[in-house]
């Protein structure tokens, strides 16, 4: 079955995020050979639209305002729902990122619509389109269909493979006016902690510390670690209640849920809430010293051993082989 | 202050999950107050007493929820709000729940309403964002401080990690994000108080609602369990083989670097 489907990028640093290109994807699918248009609500985003295209989206509309250059849900919602007035679209794909967690609920339910979150696949099944979405922590997933209404879902960073880019591909990319009124959530400072290095919800490579690492110096070999690797650094709580770290770093069921590539425990004893956020990671490497750690019952590889000696070496050697 | 905290009945997700005949099994499991919800009856009770006014702690599922609304009472809730839907409505989703909520809450003249950011168990984060919507108040969702002046609210909201310092006015709902507080452990005069706090239990029916007006817009139609983890490797060795082998494994067999 042939769909339009709208896509909302989103920007970070001026920059798209991988997961906007991951929900294109999710979108080719969701139209069935029909139309993807890709939209960006901003300040300054028109340069970004061709990168959209060059990920799959077959044109994009763009809204600039003022008062968009920060997302608020006011904002952003009247701008998309003057975009989706124009374009009458048959379903619609976010991030599950802050962005889209905070946006799609809003719109679904000014639509009166359904919206499947936080969906980790897309597959049509004899004409209907099927998302699956982990549930219980990721300790069961479960299998939906919208039976009534828009087909609107928002995908979990680093579960879809994106296409690849295509910089030969060109689309049309065209403004909407909107005319922004009342804004009723006025943002006053924002407080950047998270924002360097590697995005931890996106990274391909994380290297993860825990009560283990026992002080803030002791997270240094870890971000080298990762900095080799090209990855983020992550915590447990335990390591942010000692205040070796930021909360902004914390993985698990209070924290951030996380599916990288390669996942390295350090010092991390394993428990069910830090699983809760780290689980369903494609690899996962143990470090620590205790073997009857409940971690090394979901790593795929472990050693036992002080992390204060293991990763200084694997620094090295894998400085090594990335020469 | 009218204050309305939502609640959710969850399992506990330190259980094993097995499933029974497709879906998830319930059968001996643990129930618990969603604990993001728990941050949620906490800072509605701060807000309270600093304010005065009453809170209201709101739940829509099954009878059974009345143990995690008492001990909301527990903890300092003025009253409790049951809406059973169990006979009423056979498959539900967030729709559902917004709907019926925001039907209950329309008239209630609530100043602030406070839930939890996301459940833990079907973990969708929409309700709260829903709700507002439907009442045509704002929301600021995942706060992690929040401070009121008169009908001015600033909160501070956390944004992947980011944090961001944000107006707003009252009528108001926020959603709660980890690090709002520390949610009391209700004391055993709060246990005996909470016996004789008034505990409301509605149906669909008291709130002039249908099945129809409620009906879901999602169907699950399958639950399964992640493929079994097989055990995995445990190195062995001297540190520095156990090392190199690693890197060699993640290269050559993960293919991950
Ligand atoms: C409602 C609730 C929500 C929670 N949410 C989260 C959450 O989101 N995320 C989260 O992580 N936790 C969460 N927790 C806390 C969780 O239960 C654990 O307490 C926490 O994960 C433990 O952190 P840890 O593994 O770093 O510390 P510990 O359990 O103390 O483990 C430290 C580990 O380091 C090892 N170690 C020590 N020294 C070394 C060394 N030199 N080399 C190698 N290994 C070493 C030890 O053997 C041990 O296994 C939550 C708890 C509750 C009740
Ligand atoms: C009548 C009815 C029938 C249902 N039938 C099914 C079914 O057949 N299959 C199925 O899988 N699920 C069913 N559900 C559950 C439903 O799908 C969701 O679990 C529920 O809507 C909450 O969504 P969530 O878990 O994603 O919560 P989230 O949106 O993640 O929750 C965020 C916050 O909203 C509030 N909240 C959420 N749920 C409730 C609640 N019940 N009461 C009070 N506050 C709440 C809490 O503050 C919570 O922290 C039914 C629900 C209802 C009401």
């Amino acid at each position: 079955m042939s769909r339009k489907i709208l896509v909302l990028g989103e920007a970070r640093d001026g920059a798209l995020r991988n997961v906007s290109f991951e929900a294109l994807r999710a979108a080719k699918v969701a139209a069935g050979g029909g139309e993807v248009v890709g939209v960006l609500i901003g300040e300054a985003v028109q340069p970004l639209g061709s990168e959209l295209i060059q990920y799959g989206a077959d044109r994009v509309v763009i809204v600039e305002d003022d008062q968009l250059r920060q997302y608020t849900p006011d904002g952003f919602s009247q701008a998309l729902l003057a975009v989706i007035d124009q374009e009458n679209p048959n379903g619609l794909i976010f991030g599950h990122t802050a962005m889209g967690k905070d946006l799609a609920p809003r719109i679904a339910s000014k639509l009166s619509s359904g919206l499947i979150s936080d969906a980790t696949a897309v597959e049509e099944i004899d004409g209907t389109l099927v998302f699956t979405r982990p549930i219980y922590s990721g300790k069961a997933f479960e299998k939906k269909i919208i039976t009534d209404g828009l087909v609107f879902a928002t995908v979990r960073p680093n579960n879809i493979e994106p296409l690849a880019r295509d910089e030969s591909r060109s689309g049309e990319v065209a403004s909407l006016a909107v005319e922004i009124h009342t804004i009723r959530t006025i943002i006053k400072e924002v407080v950047r902690k998270a924002s360097e290095g590697v995005d931890l919800s996106e990274a391909k490579i994380i290297v993860a510390g825990g009560r283990g690492v026992k002080s803030k110096e002791g997270f240094e070999p870890l971000q080298e670690l990762a900095k080799v690797l090209g990855g983020a650094v992550g915590a447990s709580r335990g390591a942010c209640d000692a205040d070796y770290c930021d909360y902004s770093l914390q993985i698990g069921q209070t924290g951030k849920v996380v599916t990288p590539d390669l996942y390295i425990a350090c010092g991390i004893s394993g428990a069910i809430q830090h699983l809760a956020g780290m689980s369903n990671s494609k690899v996962i490497v143990a470090i620590n010293k205790d073997p009857e750690a409940s971690i090394f019952q979901v790593a795929d590889y472990g050693i036992v051993g002080d992390l204060f000696e293991v990763v200084p070496m694997l620094i090295e050697e894998f400085a090594a082989v990335k020469q | 202050m009218n204050i309305y905290v939502l609640l959710k009945r969850t399992f506990d997700t330190e259980e094993k999950i097995n499933l029974l005949n497709g879906e998830i099994n319930e059968e001996g499991a643990e129930f618990i107050i969603n604990p993001y919800d728990e941050y949620a009856v906490e800072e509605a009770i701060q807000v309270r007493d600093d304010q005065g006014g009453e809170v209201t702690v709101v739940s829509i599922g099954c009878e059974e929820a009345e143990k995690q609304l008492r001990t909301a009472l527990a903890m300092g809730a003025d009253k409790a709000v049951l809406i059973n839907s169990e006979d009423d409505v056979e498959d539900g989703d967030q729709y559902t729940t917004a709907k019926i909520i925001a039907e209950y809450l329309k008239d209630k003249q609530a100043d602030l309403i406070i839930t939890g950011n996301v459940a833990i168990d079907s973990g969708s984060g929409q309700v709260g964002p829903r709700v507002a919507e439907m009442l045509g108040i704002p929301a600021i969702t995942t706060i992690t401080n929040l401070e009121i002046d008169g009908h001015t609210v600033t909160v501070v909201r956390d944004v992947e990690g980011d944090s961001e310092t944000i107006e707003a006015s009252l009528p108001l709902l926020v959603t709660a994000q980890q690090g709002l507080n520390e949610p009391r452990y209700p004391s055993l005069p709060g246990i005996m108080k909470a016996k004789k706090k008034p505990l409301e239990e509605l149906e669909l029916d008291d709130l002039e609602l249908d099945e129809e007006d409620v009906e879901a817009k999602t169907k699950t139609i399958e639950v399964f369990l992640p493929p079994k983890k097989e055990a995995g490797k445990l190195l062995s060795g001297e540190i520095n083989e156990q090392v190199s082998e690693l890197v060699q494994l993640l290269r050559n067999e993960a293919k991950v670097i």
